[in-house]
C-alpha cells in the first residue's frame, strides 16, 4: 500500500516545484500591488483579496533564484499559513498531479544554501523532478534575514 | 441613595437574563444527563449555574432564593463529586427545583419580590436525596431523622453536603416509578408559573447574548461594506447619472448608520470596569489606614470592548497610586483642614469622538521642586533646563521609565510606580495620558482615547508615488507652502530641515526618505511645500509629503508577519479603487526619524519659552464673517472646516441645512447674527462652513473667508459693542472681533442649548 498526495505545481525559472494541495487557497492572475517600504527584498507586496489584505512573497528572491525578465508577470499562488493568507509569487501555474510515495525521496545531501532550508523533498516524475516546498517555512521571512542578508530596499 | 437604587436594580436585571439563561442550560444538561448522554463536565456545569445564581442572590439581598439555591447546590456537589448517582426522581427533583427558582426570578421580575410561594416540600425532598433517604414521589420523610445517620461522619458542619453510601442510592433506582419526574413537582411551583407565564415580554427576553467572534465577524462585514461605499462613491462622483448619484448617496448614509450601529453592539459601559473598584479602593484603602469615598460619574459611557479590555489595567493601577500616593492619613488631613475621608472621583464622558476618563484625587498633589530635584539627580535633565520646565512637564516627567521604579521619588512626589506603563498601555491604543496636580489639593489624571479601532478616520497623502495613511489622532494641523515660501521656508541646519511654524522651529523630515521610496520632489525646486504637523508621544514634527489628498474612513486591517518587524506601519486599509495604502504609525516613524528623543527636549524648551512669555495664549480661528469684519473664536470650539456647494444646501422649515456624514447639519449664517455688519456672502460658492460641534449635535456656522489660526495671547481691548460680539483684540496687528459663538447659535436656534441640557441629565 502506498500513499498518495496532490500537489499544486508550479514553475520557476527552469525548476518545477509543488505545494500541497490542501494547503493552497487558490491561484489567480497578477494583481496591482502596493510596495511596502523598508520590508524585506523577498516582500512584492501587497494585494487586494476580496478586501483581504495578502502579503505576497517573490519565490524567486526567497529561493535566492535569477530576477523575473521585465514584463513576465507572475502569478499569485494564495497559501494559507499559520498567520492567514500569503501569496507566493511564481512564473507559471502546471496541474495539480497525484504523486506516489515510491517516487519519493529527501532532497540530496549535497543541496546547500536557502533550497536546503525549504525544500522538503523530491518526487522523481516521469519526465522531471518535482520539488516540494516547505510552505510554512517559505512564508516565514525572519529565518531568511539572518541566512541571507538584506542590504535594503 | 437613588443612585444605589439604580445599580440594585440594574443589577437584579443582570441576575435575571443571567439567571434564565443558565437556568435553561441546567434544564438542557438535566436532559442529558437523564438520557445518559451527559459528559463528565455536565455536572459541574449544572452546578456552576446553581452556584451563581445562589452567590448573586446573596449579593443582592434575596435571602429567599438564596436559601432555595443553596439546598439544591448541596445536592449537586454531590453530583458533580461523582457521589450520587443520577436516577429519575433525582433528576425530577432538581427539574422542578429549577422551576421553583424561575418561579421566584419571574416574581421578583414582575412584583419586585421573591414571591411567597412555599417550597419548603420541594426542599425538603432535595435535602433527603442529598442525604440519600429515598423518597418516593410524594412521601417526604422527616428531615431530622435523614441528617442523623450518614451526616455524623462530618458532625461539625450540618449543611455540608453528605456522602451518600451507594448502597442506598442503589436502592432509591430500584423503588422510584418511572413517572416520577410529573408527580415530583410540587403543586405549589407550578401554578404561580403558569400565571406570570402570560405577562408581558421579559427581562430575559428582550436581551440575548451574542459570540464576540460573531460581532467580529459582522464588524469585518461592515468593514468591507465600507470599502465598497467609498468605492461606490468615487465613481459616482464621476457620472453625471442622477439615479446613480442619489443611489449611492442612499448608500452612504446607510452605511454609515449600519457602522455606528454595529460598533454600537460591540460598545460595552465603562462601568463594567469601574464595578471592581468600590472594592479595590476599600481593600487598598483599609490596608493603608486610610478613608477613602469613592465617586464615579458617567459609568454609562460606552466603549469598544476590545478598549475596554485595554485600559482595565491601567485605570487600575492610576486609582490604587491615587489611594496609595495622593490620599493622605486621616490624621493628616485632619491637621490639613481637608476632611478626614479622601476622595476619588472617576469621570468618564466623550467628546469630539473620543472617550475622556479623569481620575481625581483630593490628597497631597505632586511635589514639583522635589520632582525637578530628583531628574537632575537622574540626569534626565540638567539643573539648568529643569528650572525652565513648567509645573506641566515636570508632571510629565513622571511618565518616564526611570522615573517609575524609584521608590524614593513615589514616597515623595505622589505618582510614579510604573506610569511609564499606564502611558504606554493607553498609547498602544491611540490614547494620551496627562496629568494635572497642585500641591495639597490633589491630582488629576486625564486620559483620551478613540472610541473604537477598528474603523478610523484618517489622512491620505501621496509621497514617493504610494499613498499612505495617516491616523487623524497624531494629526495637529496642515501647512502648505506656495511660491516664495516654499523655497526660503524650510532652513536647514546640519541637514536637519526645520520650519518656523508660528515663531517655533518645527523639525521637518521627508516621508519618502525615512522609507527610502522613489524620488519625491526635492525640497528646492519643488513650488508647492506641503507639510503634515503630527504628534507622537506628547511632541510635534512636521512631514513633508508629495500631495495631500482627503481624509477618510479607514478599515484597519493588520500586516502580515512577514511586516510586523517594521514599526513604521500601524496596518494597512483598502483605498476606494481597492488598492492597498498602508498605515503609517507615527511614533514608529518618529523613532526611525530620531524625532522622539531629539524633540523631546526641544518640545520642553519650547513650550518653556512660550509659557513664560505669556500664560493666557489662545489658539485663534481667524475668519472674515462677510467681507471687511474680521472676527476670530476659539480653536477649541471648532470640530471642522468644511466647504458645501450651495446646490448642498437644502431646508428644513426654515432652517437652511446640510446633509453631513449622516446626519442634518442646520446652517448658521454668522453675519445675519451679529448685528451691525453686511451681509455680503449669501450668494458665495462653495460656502465656508465652521463646525461647532457639542454632545453629539453640530451645527455649520457659515462664514465668508477663513483666514488664519493664530496664537495669540488674548487681552481684549474693548468690549462688546454689539450682540453676538464677546469684545474686539488685536491679532496680527488688525482689529478682530471674538465672536460669542453661543450667543449666535442661541440667537438662530434658542433651543440648541436646551436639548443639550436635557441629554445631560438623561
Amino acid at each position: 500500500m502506498t500513499e498518495s498526495k496532490q500537489f499544486c505545481t508550479f514553475y520557476l525559472h527552469d525548476l518545477f516545484f509543488g505545494v500541497e494541495v490542501l494547503g493552497v487557497q487558490e491561484v489567480i492572475r497578477y494583481q496591482e500591488m502596493t510596495g511596502v517600504p523598508l520590508a524585506p527584498r523577498m516582500i512584492e507586496g501587497l494585494i487586494n483579496l476580496r478586501g483581504q489584505i495578502v502579503t505576497a512573497i517573490d519565490l524567486r528572491r526567497r529561493l535566492d533564484l535569477p530576477a523575473r525578465a521585465d514584463g513576465e508577470l507572475p502569478m499569485n499562488v494564495v497559501v494559507r499559513s499559520d498567520d492567514g493568507a500569503v501569496s507566493l509569487l511564481v512564473d507559471e501555474i502546471g496541474d495539480v498531479v497525484e504523486t506516489n510515495d515510491r517516487d519519493y525521496e529527501p532532497p540530496p545531501e549535497t543541496l546547500t544554501g536557502v533550497a536546503r532550508e525549504l525544500i522538503r523533498g523530491v518526487y522523481k516524475m516521469k519526465d522531471r523532478l518535482l520539488l516540494i516546498l516547505d510552505t510554512e517555512k517559505t512564508v516565514d521571512v525572519s529565518t531568511a534575514k539572518s541566512r541571507t542578508p538584506q542590504q535594503g530596499s | 441613595m437613588a443612585a444605589y437604587d439604580e445599580l440594585q436594580k440594574q443589577l437584579i436585571k443582570d441576575l435575571l437574563i443571567e439567571s434564565s439563561e443558565g437556568l435553561d442550560r441546567f434544564d438542557r444538561e438535566m436532559l442529558a444527563l437523564e438520557k445518559g448522554q451527559g459528559t463528565p463536565d455536565t455536572a459541574n456545569i449544572i452546578f456552576r449555574v446553581i452556584h451563581t445564581i445562589k452567590g448573586t442572590a446573596g449579593c443582592l439581598g434575596l435571602s429567599k432564593i438564596e436559601s432555595v439555591a443553596h439546598v439544591g447546590e448541596n445536592l449537586l456537589s454531590l453530583l458533580r463529586d461523582g457521589k450520587l448517582t443520577v436516577t429519575q426522581p433525582l433528576i425530577g427533583t432538581l427539574l422542578a427545583y429549577a422551576d421553583a427558582l424561575r418561579q421566584m426570578l419571574r416574581c421578583l421580575e414582575t412584583q419586585g419580590n421573591e414571591g411567597d410561594a412555599d417550597h419548603s416540600t420541594l426542599l425538603a425532598q432535595l435535602q433527603a436525596l442529598a442525604e440519600g433517604k429515598a423518597t418516593a414521589a410524594t412521601a417526604v420523610k422527616d428531615v431530622k431523622t435523614g441528617s442523623e445517620t450518614p451526616a455524623q461522619n462530618w458532625g461539625l458542619f450540618d449543611d455540608e453536603p453528605v456522602v451518600a453510601p451507594a448502597t442506598t442510592v442503589q436502592a432509591v433506582h430500584e423503588t422510584s416509578p418511572a413517572d416520577s419526574v410529573l408527580t415530583n413537582t410540587p403543586s405549589a411551583t407550578s401554578v404561580p408559573t403558569v400565571a406570570v407565564h402570560a405577562t408581558a415580554p421579559s427581562a430575559a427576553d428582550s436581551a440575548i447574548r451574542v459570540n464576540v467572534e460573531q460581532l467580529d465577524k459582522l464588524m469585518n462585514l461592515v468593514g468591507e461594506l465600507v470599502l465598497a461605499r467609498n468605492q461606490i462613491i468615487q465613481h459616482s462622483s464621476a457620472t453625471q447619472e442622477a439615479g446613480l448619484i442619489g443611489a449611492s448617496q442612499r448608500l452612504n448614509i446607510i452605511t454609515t448608520e449600519l457602522q455606528e450601529s454595529v460598533m454600537k453592539t460591540r460598545m460595552q459601559p465603562i462601568g463594567n470596569v469601574w464595578a471592581k473598584f468600590p472594592r479595590i479602593v476599600r481593600d487598598v484603602a483599609f490596608e493603608l489606614g486610610k478613608k477613602v469615598k469613592l465617586v464615579m460619574e458617567g459609568d454609562k459611557t460606552e466603549l469598544d470592548r476590545t478598549i475596554i479590555e485595554a485600559i482595565k489595567d491601567p485605570l487600575t493601577h492610576i486609582v490604587r497610586n491615587a489611594i496609595d500616593h495622593g490620599i493622605e492619613l486621616p490624621s493628616v488631613r485632619v491637621k490639613e483642614g481637608k476632611p478626614e475621608e479622601g476622595l476619588i472621583v472617576l469621570r468618564a464622558f466623550h467628546e469630539g469622538g473620543q472617550v475622556n476618563i479623569e481620575i481625581m484625587d483630593d490628597g497631597r498633589g505632586i511635589n514639583v521642586s522635589k520632582v525637578r530635584q530628583k531628574a537632575v539627580e537622574k540626569g534626565i535633565v540638567n539643573s539648568e533646563q529643569a528650572g525652565r520646565l513648567s509645573d506641566r512637564e515636570v508632571f510629565n516627567l513622571i511618565f518616564l521609565p526611570g522615573f517609575s521604579t524609584a521608590d524614593k521619588v513615589t514616597n515623595v512626589s505622589g505618582r510614579g510606580v510604573g506610569m511609564d506603563v499606564v502611558k504606554t498601555n493607553i498609547e498602544k491604543i491611540g490614547g494620551s495620558v496627562d496629568i494635572l496636580s497642585e500641591v495639597g489639593n490633589g491630582s488629576t489624571i486625564k486620559i483620551k482615547i478613540p472610541l473604537t479601532l477598528a474603523i478610523i478616520p484618517a489622512l491620505i497623502v501621496s509621497s514617493g508615488g504610494e499613498r499612505f495613511a495617516i491616523p487623524q489622532v497624531s494629526l495637529l494641523e496642515l501647512v502648505r507652502l506656495e511660491g516664495e515660501t516654499a523655497k526660503r521656508g524650510i532652513e536647514m541646519l546640519y541637514g536637519t530641515a526645520v520650519y518656523r511654524l508660528r515663531g517655533q522651529l518645527l523639525p521637518l523630515c521627508y516621508l519618502n526618505k525615512q522609507l527610502e521610496i522613489g524620488e519625491g520632489r526635492d525640497a528646492g525646486s519643488a513650488s508647492v511645500v506641503n507639510i503634515v504637523v503630527v504628534q507622537a508621544d506628547g511632541r510635534q514634527f512636521g512631514m513633508i509629503v508629495d500631495e495631500i489628498n482627503d481624509t477618510e474612513e479607514i478599515v484597519v486591517k493588520p500586516l502580515g508577519k512577514q511586516l510586523r518587524g517594521i514599526t513604521c506601519f500601524a496596518g494597512a486599509t483598502i483605498m476606494g479603487d481597492g488598492r492597498v495604502a498602508l498605515i503609517l504609525d507615527i511614533l514608529g516613524l518618529a523613532q526611525r526619524a530620531n524625532m522622539v528623543n531629539e524633540v523631546r527636549d526641544r518640545a520642553l524648551l519650547d513650550k518653556t519659552a512660550s509659557d513664560t512669555r505669556s500664560t493666557n495664549r489662545q489658539t485663534l480661528l481667524v475668519f472674515d464673517a462677510s467681507k471687511g469684519s474680521r472676527m476670530a473664536i476659539p480653536l477649541s470650539m471648532v470640530a471642522r472646516l468644511e466647504e458645501f456647494p450651495r446646490s448642498a444646501v437644502e431646508r428644513s422649515g426654515l432652517q437652511e441645512v446640510v446633509q453631513y456624514r449622516g446626519k442634518i447639519l442646520p446652517l448658521i449664517r454668522v453675519a445675519d447674527h451679529v448685528s451691525g455688519i453686511q451681509n455680503t456672502i449669501q450668494s458665495q460658492d462653495p460656502m465656508q462652513v465652521v463646525v461647532y460641534s457639542e454632545q453629539n449635535r453640530s451645527v455649520g456656522l457659515v462664514v465668508g473667508r477663513i483666514n488664519d489660526i493664530v496664537e495669540e495671547a488674548i487681552t481684549v481691548k474693548r468690549d462688546a459693542t454689539a450682540g453676538g460680539i464677546l469684545g474686539s483684540v488685536v491679532i496680527q496687528d488688525k482689529v478682530t472681533d471674538l465672536l460669542d459663538v453661543s450667543a449666535v447659535i442661541r440667537a438662530a436656534d434658542p433651543s440648541f442649548f436646551n436639548q443639550e441640557v436635557e441629554q445631560t441629565v438623561n
